[in-house]
């Protein structure tokens, strides 16, 4: 069986390939590279970004939340997205 | 180095609008060998700049101002294009494009874009686009689509990455229309196109590839916006348009370019870019703002960031030669 947050970073990083890497391997990005800095996103890809994150995990994504230490890197989503999910269920 | 203020930004009017009139000069007369210009004008205070140089540069009965108002221009746009063109006793042209954009379909495209996240959107309905001020956290600066009901009522709703696009490129139909129509009247009087971005948007990329960016000349891309203004008060322009604030003049409900594309207004922002362009310190430049070092930081990110996206925006077409 998968382990959820091994099958939450495939999601993320299939998703990465498809929309910002243009089919590069994205197992070449570490969990810690910050999108921003490494050219993967703009301004536009974070609304794409966003987008997938609320339709992929269920999640809803406040203005306030969309700040680069919840949403710059794979180490950074994966606990937002956790906590996000959490917070749904509670 | 010298400490940052407004004066690090102060230009010799005259010796700036010498150098200005001679480029204008060789790079149309020798270089391309046209007679003449043609110079789209919105009332603002860019393009009115750019009108009395190259009337300046070649004479008046060279220079060629085109109007093209839309549908959705400000109320004040026309008259003060106009008022541009008598001031400089320029020959100009009034080209009102609506039609043309009605036919391509820009406004029934963009309303459907909107439509996906604002139903209701719909005839009498007035929008704009907006972005967060990048000064006030590290949140990212997500667009939102303001809207206007007939009945005054404001709806904003952050935009899902389609609707977006799809708004800006069918916005972008009415930059590229302007550019297409200056290049025809340019065509048929054998003359060239002038672009009238000044520093900031040159730089930033304020501007839509193939619309406003296409030109033959652009003559005050060196400019910072407030160095624009002096050249202006230099140059007579009137009042009126010297006292008008920038705008976009893009969207149906007034838009400030602060709340669209640039992080700060303008005298700040040129500071700014002066600033991080010449490795002032976030301290040094939030000291000369009155801003504080944590706010410069995120403006200068912001302008890195601009940067790497307009790179895309001034490439020329790649060919395969080029390596």
């Amino acid at each position: 069986m998968v382990n959820p947050a091994d099958d939450m970073e495939m999601r993320i990083r299939a998703f990465l390939a498809d929309n910002f890497m243009m089919g590069q391997d994205s197992t070449a990005l570490s969990r810690d590279d910050s999108f921003l800095d490494a050219g993967i996103i703009d301004s536009t890809g974070v609304l794409e970004l966003i987008v997938f994150l609320e339709d992929a995990f269920g999640i809803q994504v406040e203005d306030e939340e969309m700040v680069p230490t919840n949403l710059d890197s794979i180490a950074n989503l994966i606990p937002f997205i956790r906590s996000k999910q959490t917070s749904a269920e509670a | 180095m010298c400490s940052l203020s407004s004066e690090s930004l102060k230009i010799d009017c005259a010796e700036a609008t010498r150098r200005i009139t001679a480029f204008i000069r060789a790079a149309v007369f020798e270089r391309f060998r046209k007679r003449g210009v043609v110079v789209g004008v919105s009332g603002g205070i860019d393009s009115s700049v750019c009108a009395a140089l190259c009337a300046r540069a070649l004479g008046p009965e060279r220079v060629l101002v085109l109007f093209t108002p839309e549908g959705e221009s400000g109320s004040e746009t026309l008259r003060l294009s106009r008022l541009a063109a008598a001031s400089q006793n320029v020959e100009g042209v009034l080209e009102d494009i609506t039609p043309i954009l009605e036919a391509a379909g820009c406004y029934h495209r963009r309303d459907e874009a909107i439509r996906t996240a604002i139903p209701e959107y719909g005839a009498g309905w007035r929008c704009k686009i907006v972005l967060p001020s990048v000064i006030d956290d590290d949140r990212y600066r997500i667009f939102s689509l303001v809207a206007m009901s007939p009945d005054g009522r404001t709806v904003k709703k952050r935009l899902p990455s389609d609707s977006y696009l799809g708004v800006v490129a069918a916005s972008n139909f009415k930059q590229r229309t302007r550019k297409m129509v200056e290049y025809y009247h340019a065509d048929r009087l054998n003359y060239a196109v002038v672009g009238t971005p000044n520093r900031l948007e040159y730089d930033q990329g304020f501007f839509v590839k193939g619309g406003d960016g296409l030109a033959d000349v652009k003559p005050i891309a060196h400019l910072y916006k407030t160095q624009v203004y002096a050249l202006a008060d230099y140059l007579d322009v009137p009042d009126e348009i010297r006292s008008r604030p920038p705008t976009t003049d893009t969207y149906s409900l007034p838009q400030g370019q602060d709340e669209f594309f640039f992080s700060l207004p303008y005298d700040k922002m040129d500071l700014c870019l002066y600033a991080f362009d010449h490795q002032y310190t976030p301290e040094e430049t939030a000291a000369a703002l009155g801003l504080r070092p944590e706010q410069i930081e995120r403006v200068y990110r912001d302008i890195t960031g601009k940067r790497k996206a307009a790179r895309y925006l001034h490439a020329a077409p790649l060919l395969l030669e080029d390596g």
